[in-house]
């Protein structure tokens, strides 16, 4: 039985560190299994987690001076709530791990802790047909869980009721960024031949003059959308998410356009322009998916607003940038 | 959630008071707090703040709750939009 350590060392530190900004993000898995913190007895509560290794550190990290054992469940490296919506986060995988690890020869009661995000998943009734274990809903977050067993497995609201503040959704925005260089890069392959583009067919100057304009507002556009947005949520005007996204990026592309040595041209303003809110609007329609309150429904209902202004946007922006060299001739 | 609210009248959650036995464990699976049990019979209190994770639904031992129970994610519709149309799996979900 693996015995693990409650305090963080400087591997748990550096992968957490690269999980969140993103290079490890989907590879940083534990082995599923049971696993022993402190000095379990057969008495000791059971808590179950998925195999993300950042769940599986919150969680054991949170049971300092605390004796459990904690069941963990293959995921396949996803964070329990996604996992549940999902379905690898699921009654059938607690029922198997249950069995696989032969739970029942160790422990003397018959009850799970099982996440309460993880409910999405996980029908409490018939885990207890399939192996005989009851489920108990434990809290939201694992830290909460000292107080949770303490209260005799039980949760006020506060600990049944899911929160996003304000460092939570920082520490998502580097993984957001990271996510987007392939597509940047990609852009700015696209973006260099067509700010080439001119009237002696293809000049080499305006592809990089013009060309890192381009990059400099697709940069801004997609900080504003996946660094800016997450920041402000709940300040920005508007409940749909593309709306959000607009705000910041008017701001800030009007800012880049001030604050060019050589203004570019008007129609070129324009294009920059539209491009910029164009990309902030749909990178922040994309953050959907990172809160913990947009339901499947409204993200449809305002992708199905958001999402023709964004192409519309997009495409007259690069109309114009194409048009631009033409008209200043 | 108080301090977040998303778009109105689009959550697909509905419970049938009928079939409902009052066991209260929507209530507590529930992380937007939307549902109150009060003489042995859930009452959906504000479905506005549903984001249909479905894990009421999942665990009603008597089917009393209905919801199309998804993932709340432009990323995952635009991968289902784009799958849908070409009839391959062309994108992934990004988790």
């Amino acid at each position: 039985m693996p015995q693990v350590a409650t305090r963080p060392d400087r591997h748990d530190r550096l992968g957490a560190f690269l999980t969140r900004l993103g290079p490890i993000r989907n590879h940083y898995k534990v082995v599923p299994g049971l696993y022993a913190v402190g000095t379990p007895t057969a008495e000791a509560p059971v808590l179950v987690t998925g195999n993300y290794k950042l769940s599986f550190d919150a969680l054991r990290f949170s049971l300092t001076g605390i004796d459990a054992w904690i069941l963990v469940v293959d995921t396949r490296g996803v964070n329990v709530w996604c996992a549940a919506g999902k379905g690898t986060f699921s009654t059938a995988e607690i029922v198997h791990s249950v069995k696989h690890t032969r739970l029942a020869d160790f422990i003397s009661h018959r009850r799970l802790i099982v996440p309460q995000l993880g409910a999405t998943g996980v029908s409490a009734s018939e885990v207890k047909k399939g192996c005989g274990f009851s489920v108990i809903y434990g809290p939201i977050k694992a830290d909460d869980l000292p107080a949770f067993l303490k209260q005799g497995e039980s949760a006020g609201e506060a600990m049944r009721t899911v929160t996003f503040p304000l460092k939570e959704r920082l520490v998502l925005i580097p993984v957001e960024l990271y996510l987007q260089l392939k597509q940047l890069a990609l852009i700015m392959v696209i973006g260099f031949v067509i700010s080439g583009v001119s009237p002696e067919i293809f000049s080499l100057s305006a592809a990089w003059r013009r060309g890192l304009l381009l990059f400099a507002a697709t940069v801004i556009g997609m900080v504003c959308g996946s660094a800016l947005v997450p920041a402000l949520l709940p300040w920005l005007p508007g409940r749909q998410f593309w709306i959000k996204g607009l705000w910041p990026s008017l701001l800030a592309g009007t800012a880049l356009l001030l604050s060019t040595a050589v203004p570019p041209a008007p129609v070129d303003q324009i294009a920059l322009l539209l491009w910029i809110v164009a990309v902030s609007s749909f990178q922040a329609m994309n953050f959907t998916g990172c809160t913990p309150y947009t339901s499947p429904s409204g993200v449809e209902f305002e992708m199905r607003r958001g999402v023709p202004l964004q192409i519309l946007l997009a495409v007259a922006a690069t109309l114009l940038w194409l048009a631009s060299p033409f008209l200043n001739t | 959630m108080k301090d977040y609210r998303y778009i109105p009248d689009t959550a697909t959650l509905r419970l049938d008071t009928e079939t409902c036995i009052g066991c209260g464990l929507c209530q507590t699976v529930c992380p937007h707090r939307i549902f109150v049990v009060a003489d042995k019979k859930a009452r959906i209190e504000d479905r506005d703040a549903c984001m249909e994770c479905g894990a009421c639904a999942r665990n009603c031992p008597v089917e009393a709750i209905t919801v199309t129970p998804g993932v709340g994610c432009a990323v995952e519709i635009i991968a289902r939009w784009v799958n849908g149309i070409t009839g391959r799996t062309v994108m992934k979900g990004c988790c």
